[in-house]
């Protein structure tokens, strides 16, 4: 186990050192309003889980990271084209998105997706339901595979104003997004109900940045056996621990 | 902490007049506050912008050049026939990738690997617009120089457009007599029908103007922080676990601010753009220049 993590450890350093010229300064893109996983503080800084883990990685393979947002909707797009070298948004690894972008492997476990509806509506019938959920996500994709009717929204935070204004029944998200939503809100409560969906998120890369992935491959693993990630899973609360 | 007043170290014990004057100055709301400043610096650039490309490509669409001509007609009629979210959202990353594509071809002739691979948009590392070294800031100015120029080519056709007509709408004796005095047809131009066309352009115009006052919350698209996606930001609903200031949905308030915000801005800019249409007019051979003699 020793051998390994010193392996991994300088596994991340020649990496880290090969890199320096091709990605000098790393950018890293994320949305900013998914909280845990990412948002912006009162300072208008990309916080959370994410950019905790984050600044973590880049320390350990040795880059220089810089932090942006861009709307969800377009931050495929906006990778493949260069504008930014990571996608670290609370991205869940799937086959369709793995066909455009590479991921790393994944940093949380698979994260169960919850139901939120309206006080007193806990009996509504699921499978006939209005559900919302945010555009491009693996809850919309689900949905839209039940007999349920999506509605989508551009932010995670229109999906719950939605349920609240009674435009839809409920709204399906990852359950770390929810939990304190559910907690904080009288009006919301969370079903019992969850869906198993989607496998773990993970950072999104260019495929032709082979090199980048590795590095961060490598940092990841690093964390994982020194137990890092898992306190920072656990400080943040999203999901269960490695 | 960026904090204002020294007492907003812990904002859940102050009473609500402290807690909102520690909220409202809060970093966030403080680039809320310069959001405005980036939308209005937007309009002042991209209004003479879109008229310059207006003027050219009305003088290219009636050219006696055919290429030249055809070249003014396409523009016009292709860009306003596209819809304009579409144009935010393709264009801009193809204009991008284009600098991109015209620089690397320049600073790295040895490049073995393709450009497009698979997906992937790669140019090598001295290429990139902005460097991936730059500053955040640099790469802020850039978006926003990139929105500006988009900006500019769209409302630039429909400008052209109005302007092309309004050329048209000077009096056909007022040529004729330039003709007559002996004026080339440059001198026509430039020394009648420019000055008189104004006057029929500036409806169009004012139009203009006010449809891309309202079209600034498409910068958002363009990756530009705006104001839009501030109050986006600010107003959604905030838990204490994530903020010093948690709050429920107040998206209503700050849109509400918005609104105001764009009446007080089309108002202003109505009174001025009469102030320029009374001067226009003086002295023309319109009903209004007319109504002015009669006055006067």
């Amino acid at each position: 186990m020793k051998n390994l993590i010193l392996t991994t450890a300088a596994l991340a350093i020649t990496a880290g050192a090969a890199l320096a010229d091709g990605h000098s300064v790393v950018r890293m893109g994320t949305e900013g309003a998914y909280p845990p996983y990412n948002f912006l503080d009162d300072n208008g800084e990309v916080a959370g889980f994410e950019r905790d883990l984050g600044d973590e990685l880049c320390a350990r393979a040795e880059l220089t990271c810089e932090w942006v947002t861009n709307e969800w909707d377009s931050i495929i797009p906006n990778l493949v084209s260069g504008n930014y070298d990571v996608i670290i948004a609370g991205m869940s690894i799937t086959a369709e998105r793995d066909e455009v972008i590479d991921f790393t492997q994944a940093y949380t476990q698979p994260d169960p997706s919850a139901y939120v509806v309206l006080a007193g509506n806990e009996s509504v019938d699921l499978s006939s339901a209005v559900i919302a959920a945010q555009t491009n996500t693996i809850q919309a994709s689900f949905i839209a595979g039940t007999g349920a009717t999506l509605v989508e929204f551009a932010t995670p935070e229109e999906t719950v104003a939605a349920v609240q204004a009674g435009e839809a029944d409920a709204v399906l998200a990852d359950k770390s997004f929810l939990a304190p939503i559910a907690d904080g809100e009288a009006d919301l409560v969370m079903l019992d109900q969850q869906e198993l969906i989607g496998g773990g998120v993970g950072m999104g890369l260019r495929e032709s940045d082979g090199e980048l992935r590795e590095a961060f491959n490598a940092a990841i693993q690093s964390m994982k056996d020194d137990g890092t990630l898992n306190a920072l899973i656990a400080e943040w609360e999203v999901g269960e621990q490695f | 902490m960026f904090d204002i007043f020294s007492f907003c170290a812990d904002p859940a014990v102050l009473d609500t007049g402290k807690w909102f004057a520690c909220y409202l100055t809060t970093g966030k709301h403080m680039a809320f506050y310069a959001s405005f400043g980036t939308v209005l610096l937007l309009l002042a650039i991209t209004a003479p912008t879109a008229l310059a490309f207006g003027f050219g490509g009305a003088a290219a669409a009636r050219s006696r050049i055919a290429p030249l001509r055809w070249l003014g007609k396409i523009y016009i009629s292709g860009v306003r026939g596209i819809p304009d979210i579409a144009f935010f959202l393709f264009f801009v990353i193809a204009l991008d990738q284009g600098f991109e594509w015209l620089r690397h071809q320049w600073l790295c002739p040895d490049w073995d690997q393709p450009i497009r691979q698979g997906n992937d948009f790669v140019v090598c590392a001295a290429a990139k617009l902005p460097l991936n070294t730059a500053d955040q800031s640099v790469h802020e100015w850039y978006g926003f120089a990139t929105a500006i120029l988009t900006f500019a080519i769209v409302f630039g056709a429909f400008s052209a457009n109005v302007l092309f007509g309004a050329m048209r709408a000077v009096p056909k004796g007022q040529i004729e007599t330039a003709e007559a005095y002996g004026m080339t047809s440059r001198q026509t131009f430039w020394r009648v029908i420019v000055p008189q066309m104004w006057v029929y352009a500036l409806p169009g115009l004012s139009n203009l103007w006010m449809v891309l006052i309202k079209a600034t919350p498409l910068l958002f698209l363009l990756g530009v922080e705006d104001i839009v996606y501030w109050a986006r930001e600010l107003g959604g609903t905030k838990q204490p676990r994530f903020t010093d200031y948690p709050h429920g949905d107040w998206r209503l308030w700050y849109f509400l601010a918005l609104l105001v915000f764009y009446l007080a801005f089309t108002k202003v800019s109505e009174i001025v753009l009469d102030r320029i249409m009374r001067r226009l007019t003086l002295g023309q051979a319109t009903t209004g220049g007319e109504a002015q003699r009669v006055a006067a």
